[in-house]
């Protein structure tokens, strides 16, 4: 499974990548593959207000629907529209183009219960 | 993996849509182990079945088989099931796998002289390989001198490690064989069989690519689409009932409901443009009022619209009516449309 090593992870299995006060999230190389065949994306309102770990939006397969939570805590800015009608981004590019929301974060958001690569690929390992 | 009627069987091999689309345009095989068999045979074999089923298995000749159900005293369905007669005073049922015990208790209890009832799911594995290219594939594995069954029929095979059951039949909407071999021998079939068909691009497919099929195809999973709640008049199911043969189980009530008309029927619904996919138990709205609930529902990927089965109110049940579908709160437009969703050439 790919891990990149720049970004955080939540046991949810979110990415999630700081730039300043903001946040790009998607879903992990390990999710798409346990979902497989994402067929559609049901993205955050923007401007809506999530806490850290609280259901944000929803991936379906056709397997089955799957909450999405919000690795920190934020006022969603941005969603990525493209999912609209291509959601197989997110099986073919997770940590690209299959990005599915920004958010502002919240002053001095806790980011202590989200994951390294290292600590992420070792709870993959013992799965 | 995935708990099934006591059994631990994979949604997916490879990916739900790369089955699906295996199946129809190649082939796929699907292991299905888990459904029933049961013998019935013995002298008065042929007039008790006929007396337990909806269908008149007195159509059937030798090596034929045909779709049934089997239900309770009200009407309401026990069991659907494919119906073989062997020969003649032997008959093999295949049943659901979630019903064995049920149908089996149900049988014993209206069990009459002359007739023997046999449980022989343990013994029996089966194979389903579905699709344009299954032919070909069975062909190629059980040499050309080997003749195959047609339609709706059974043959006898025998072949170096034991006999071997093969039937025209399936659950996807494609031309296809169900195999039922001794439960010892399944796995040496299921790799020669995907040996035989991998250049065809014939893949092993698992639960969810049987949902997606069966569904494109209308065909009714019982436990969803089917219950002790509903009789085969409001399935939609009415040719395989059979008035004129005589008595049967639950008649009188189907009788009834057929003079005074069904108040539900289950229909197809189809999804308008983009929406999620429509899943069991969702509501199903018409002008803005609940009327029924999705018993089954997916994602088509044949048609890359949302599909769904629902038990509407039978004013309700004509082609074109507006309906919604509503999904985590939110409303989505779908219409009563004409089964199957899917069919060659529709």
């Amino acid at each position: 499974m790919n891990v990149p090593n720049d970004l955080l992870y939540a046991t949810s299995h979110e990415w999630l990548r700081r730039e300043d006060g903001h946040a790009t999230v998607g879903i992990t190389d390990h999710a798409q593959h346990e979902l497989t065949d994402v067929v559609y994306v049901e993205l955050p309102v923007v401007g809506t207000h999530v806490e850290a770990g609280a259901q944000i939006c929803v991936v379906e397969s056709v397997k089955a629907a799957s909450d999405i939570y919000s690795p920190v805590s934020g006022t969603v800015e941005t969603v990525n529209e493209v999912l609209s009608g291509d959601p197989s981004l997110v099986n073919t590019d997770p940590y690209g183009n299959g990005w599915i929301f920004k958010l502002r974060l919240d002053d001095a958001p806790d980011l202590s219960a989200l994951k390294s690569p290292e600590q992420y690929a070792d709870l993959l390992a013992h799965l | 993996m995935l708990e099934f009627g006591g059994w631990w069987m994979p949604v997916q091999y490879s990916g739900i849509l790369d089955e699906h689309k295996a199946v129809r345009t190649a082939a796929g095989l699907f292991d299905i182990s888990h459904m029933g068999e049961l013998i019935v045979g013995g002298p008065a074999a042929e007039s008790w079945l006929n007396a337990l089923l909806t269908n008149d298995v007195r159509l059937l000749e030798p090596g034929k088989g045909q779709y049934s159900l089997m239900l309770n005293e009200t009407g309401g369905v026990i069991d659907d099931l494919i119906l073989y007669k062997l020969q003649n005073g032997s008959f093999l049922l295949i049943v659901n796998a979630s019903k064995i015990a049920e149908d089996f208790t149900w049988m014993q209890q209206h069990l009459q002289p002359g007739v023997t009832l046999e449980n022989q799911s343990d013994h029996w594995a089966g194979l389903a390989l579905q699709g344009p290219k299954a032919t070909v594939v069975l062909e190629r594995l059980l040499g050309g001198d080997c003749s195959l069954p047609t339609r709706n029929r059974l043959l006898e095979l025998q072949v170096a490690n034991g006999p071997i059951l093969v039937a025209r039949t399936g659950y996807t909407g494609e031309d296809g064989f169900e195999w039922f071999c001794p439960a010892q021998t399944a796995a040496f079939w299921w790799e020669r069989i995907l040996e035989a068909g991998r250049d065809l691009g014939v893949l092993p497919c698992g639960l969810g690519a049987r949902d997606t099929l069966r569904l494109e195809a209308c065909f009714p999973l019982n436990g969803a689409d089917l219950s002790a709640g509903h009789t085969p008049l409001e399935a939609g199911l009415e040719r395989f009932v059979k008035f004129d043969k005589g008595e049967f189980t639950g008649k009188k009530h189907l009788e009834q409901q057929r003079s005074e008309g069904v108040k539900r029927k289950l229909v197809p619904l189809l999804m308008t443009g983009k929406t999620p996919p429509p899943r069991p138990h969702y509501p199903v709205l018409h002008e803005g009022h609940v009327v029924a609930e999705t018993t089954s529902g997916t994602l088509s990927p044949s048609l890359g619209e949302g599909i769904a089965l629902a038990y509407i109110p039978t004013a309700l049940a004509v082609v074109g009516t507006q309906m919604e579908v509503e999904i985590r709160g939110r409303k989505f437009p779908a219409h009563v449309t004409t089964k199957p969703f899917y069919a060659k050439g529709k």
